[in-house]
C-alpha cells in the first residue's frame, strides 16, 4: 500500500487506533483473504494477520499479509517462534518487508500441542522477546543476529503481545518492560474482560513510564454465546472473564446472545478509551469479522482517520 | 540420570521374532534406578517372553545377564566369551549402552527393548521427572536452579509466558510452570533482578551445532 505503517502515522498522529485479527483460510484461496479483508476495509487501521493460530495449519501469514497489502490495506505480520529458527525468522523478515508489509507482531504462538499437528516439533529457537530484539537489531542497526551487516535493513513497526491477566501478576508489568525494552513500538493485550485488573496493570505500567514508550492497544473479542464465555474462562489458559460477564451472557435468550456480546464489547472499549495510557484498542472476533464494523462503528470510532505522512 | 521405560511387548516380540537364541542383557546403572532395565527387569522381561514364546509354541531360548553398565566398555567386553551363543542380542540398556554394544559387536543384532526418556531426577517412588536437556552451556545460576530450557513447555529464556495460571503450565495442569517456579526461587534467594534483564538467544552450537558431541580429556588418557 505505501511506504509507511498506516498504524503507525494514526498511532503517532495521536489518533486512537484500531486494529483487527484477520486469521487465513485453511486453504489455498486468495479469494478468501481478500473477502475477508474486504469486510474490515475502512473500519480499521490495521489488521493483525495470525500465524497458524493454535497451532492449525492456514495460509501462511507472509503470504495473506502480501495479498492484504497489494490490496491497499495495512497488515501486521504476526509472527511466532513455535515453527521456524532464528535463520527462517529473519529471512522472513526481511522478505515481509520487500513485499511492502510494515508491521509486524513478535509473538511465542500456541504451543503445537493444541492444534492438529501435535506431533510436530516446536522450534522455539528465539523467543518472542529475543524476536522483539532481532527485529529492532535489524532494522535500527542493520545487522542480522551475530553481527553481519544487511545490504539494506527491513522497515517494520515491531509490536508484541502482553497478558495482564497471566500468573504471576505482579510479573506481567516486568516482561511487558523487558518487550518494551527490547525494541516492541507497540504492544497488543489480551482480550480484556475485568477490566479492573486490566486497570491495575495499567497503573503498574504508567507507574514504570512505559506507556509514555510504546503504544498500548487493549485486546477485546465479542462474546457469540454463553458458551463461547464459559469455554474460555475455563478452558482457555490466561484468559479472565469475570463471573459478572458470563451472568450477563446467560441472562438473554440464545437468539440475543451475539448482540449482548456485541454491547459488552462496546462498553470495554468505551472505558478503554478513557483510561490513560490505553491508545487504541485490537478487535480480535474470532471467525466473527464482520462484527469488527458495528462494534467500531458503535463505540464511536468511525470514521477511520486519514492520515497522511 | 538418563530414564528410559519399557518397550511394549508386542514391539520388542515383533523385533526378536527371527531369532532362537536370545541374550537378555541388563544394565545396572541408571536404568535399574529408573526400574527399566536394571537385574530385576531383566529376569522379569527374560520371564515374559519365554512365557509368551511358550504360549505360542515357538522354540526360542533366553539367556539373562545384567552388566554393571552397558555404556562403558571394561563393562561390555566381557560378552565377548559369550556372545557367540547368541544369535542376537535384546538390551535394557538406554540408546547409549545399545550403541556401545552394538558398535562392539557388529555381526550381532543388538535389539532394543527400552525407550530412553530424558535427562532426570527420581521425584518421588515410581515417579521421574526431566529437569535437563544436556544443552553444554548451563544456566541454572541464572534461573535459581531451575531449567526454562528443559522445565518450560516453550524453552523460554524471557517467560512466563501468557498462558501461566496457578502455577501451572497452558500445556497441561499437570506441568509445574516453570517460570513460577524461577520467579519463586528467586525470590526466596532475593534474586528477582536476574529477571529484569533480557536473556540473549542460546547458543545451540554447544548442542548440537557441530554435530554429534564428544568430550576429549586428554589428561584421562593414557
Amino acid at each position: 500500500m505505501s511506504d509507511i505503517s498506516q498504524l503507525k502515522k494514526v498511532l503517532e498522529k495521536g489518533e486512537f487506533a484500531v486494529t483487527a485479527e484477520c486469521g487465513p483460510p485453511k486453504g489455498a484461496d486468495a479469494e478468501a483473504v481478500l473477502k475477508k479483508a474486504e469486510t474490515l476495509r475502512g473500519k480499521v487501521d490495521a489488521l493483525n494477520v495470525t500465524d497458524n493460530q493454535t497451532a492449525i495449519v492456514r495460509m501462511s501469514s507472509l503470504a495473506a499479509c502480501s495479498l492484504i497489502n497489494t490490496a491497499g490495506l495495512d497488515p501486521v505480520l504476526q509472527v511466532v517462534v513455535r515453527d521456524r529458527n532464528r535463520i527462517a525468522l529473519q529471512s522472513d523478515i526481511l522478505g515481509a518487508s520487500a513485499l511492502g508489509i510494515r508491521n509486524v507482531l513478535c509473538l511465542s504462538g500456541d504451543h503445537q500441542s493444541f492444534g492438529n499437528q501435535p506431533q510436530a516439533a516446536g522450534v522455539f529457537d528465539l523467543d518472542s522477546i529475543q524476536l522483539v530484539q532481532v527485529v529492532r537489531g535489524m532494522r535500527d542497526q542493520g545487522t542480522i543476529l551475530g553481527g553481519e551487516t544487511l545490504d539494506s535493513p527491513p522497515d517494520l513497526f515491531i509490536g508484541a503481545a502482553a497478558n495482564p491477566f497471566a500468573d504471576p501478576p505482579a510479573f506481567r508489568v516486568v516482561r511487558l518492560a523487558k518487550k518494551i525494552g527490547a525494541g516492541a513500538n507497540f504492544i497488543q493485550t489480551q482480550c480484556i474482560y475485568n477490566l479492573q485488573r486490566f486497570g491495575t496493570w495499567l497503573e503498574m505500567a504508567r507507574d514504570r513510564g512505559l506507556t509514555e514508550k510504546a503504544f498500548i492497544l487493549g485486546g477485546v473479542t465479542p462474546l457469540k454465546s454463553s458458551g463461547m464465555a464459559k469455554y474460555m474462562k475455563n478452558r482457555v489458559s490466561g484468559m479472565d472473564i469475570p463471573d459478572e460477564i458470563i451472568g450477563r451472557m446467560e441472562g438473554v435468550a440464545k437468539e440475543k446472545q451475539r448482540e449482548e456480546g456485541i454491547r459488552i464489547c462496546v462498553e470495554t472499549i468505551q472505558r478503554l478509551k478513557e483510561m490513560p495510557g490505553v491508545k487504541g484498542i485490537h478487535v480480535m472476533a474470532i471467525e466473527w469479522e464482520e462484527a469488527v464494523g458495528e462494534i467500531v462503528e458503535r463505540a464511536g470510532l468511525l470514521p477511520r482517520p486519514i492520515v497522511v505522512s | 540420570m538418563i530414564t528410559a521405560v519399557q518397550k511394549p511387548i508386542d514391539e520388542i516380540r515383533e523385533m526378536i521374532a527371527p531369532y532362537k537364541k536370545i541374550l537378555v542383557l541388563g544394565c545396572a546403572s541408571c536404568v535399574a534406578e529408573c526400574a527399566a532395565g536394571g537385574e530385576k527387569e531383566t529376569a522379569m522381561l527374560a520371564s515374559t517372553l519365554r512365557m509368551a514364546a511358550k504360549m505360542n509354541g515357538e522354540e526360542v531360548g533366553f539367556t539373562e545377564m545384567t552388566l554393571d553398565r552397558q555404556c562403558v566398555k571394561e563393562f561390555y567386553i566381557r560378552l565377548d566369551d559369550v556372545i557367540d551363543q547368541y544369535d542376537a542380542v535384546l538390551s535394557l540398556a538406554c540408546g547409549a549402552g545399545v550403541q556401545a554394544v552394538a558398535d562392539m559387536f557388529q555381526d550381532v543384532p543388538i535389539i532394543p527393548a527400552l525407550n530412553t526418556e530424558f535427562l532426570g531426577e527420581t521425584k518421588d517412588q515410581g515417579l521421574w521427572v526431566e529437569n535437563c536437556l544436556g544443552c553444554g552451556d548451563c544456566m541454572l545460576y541464572y534461573f535459581g536452579g531451575v531449567c526454562p530450557l528443559a522445565r518450560c513447555s516453550k524453552q523460554l529464556l524471557n517467560g512466563p509466558c501468557g498462558g501461566s495460571m496457578d502455577g501451572k503450565c497452558e500445556v497441561n495442569p499437570e506441568i509445574d510452570c516453570a517460570w513460577q517456579l524461577i520467579i519463586d526461587r528467586l525470590s526466596k534467594i532475593g534474586a528477582l533482578e536476574r529477571l529484569e534483564k533480557i536473556y540473549p538467544p542460546k547458543d545451540w552450537s554447544k548442542k548440537q551445532g557441530g554435530g554429534p558431541r564428544k568430550i576429549v580429556r586428554e589428561d584421562q588418557q593414557k
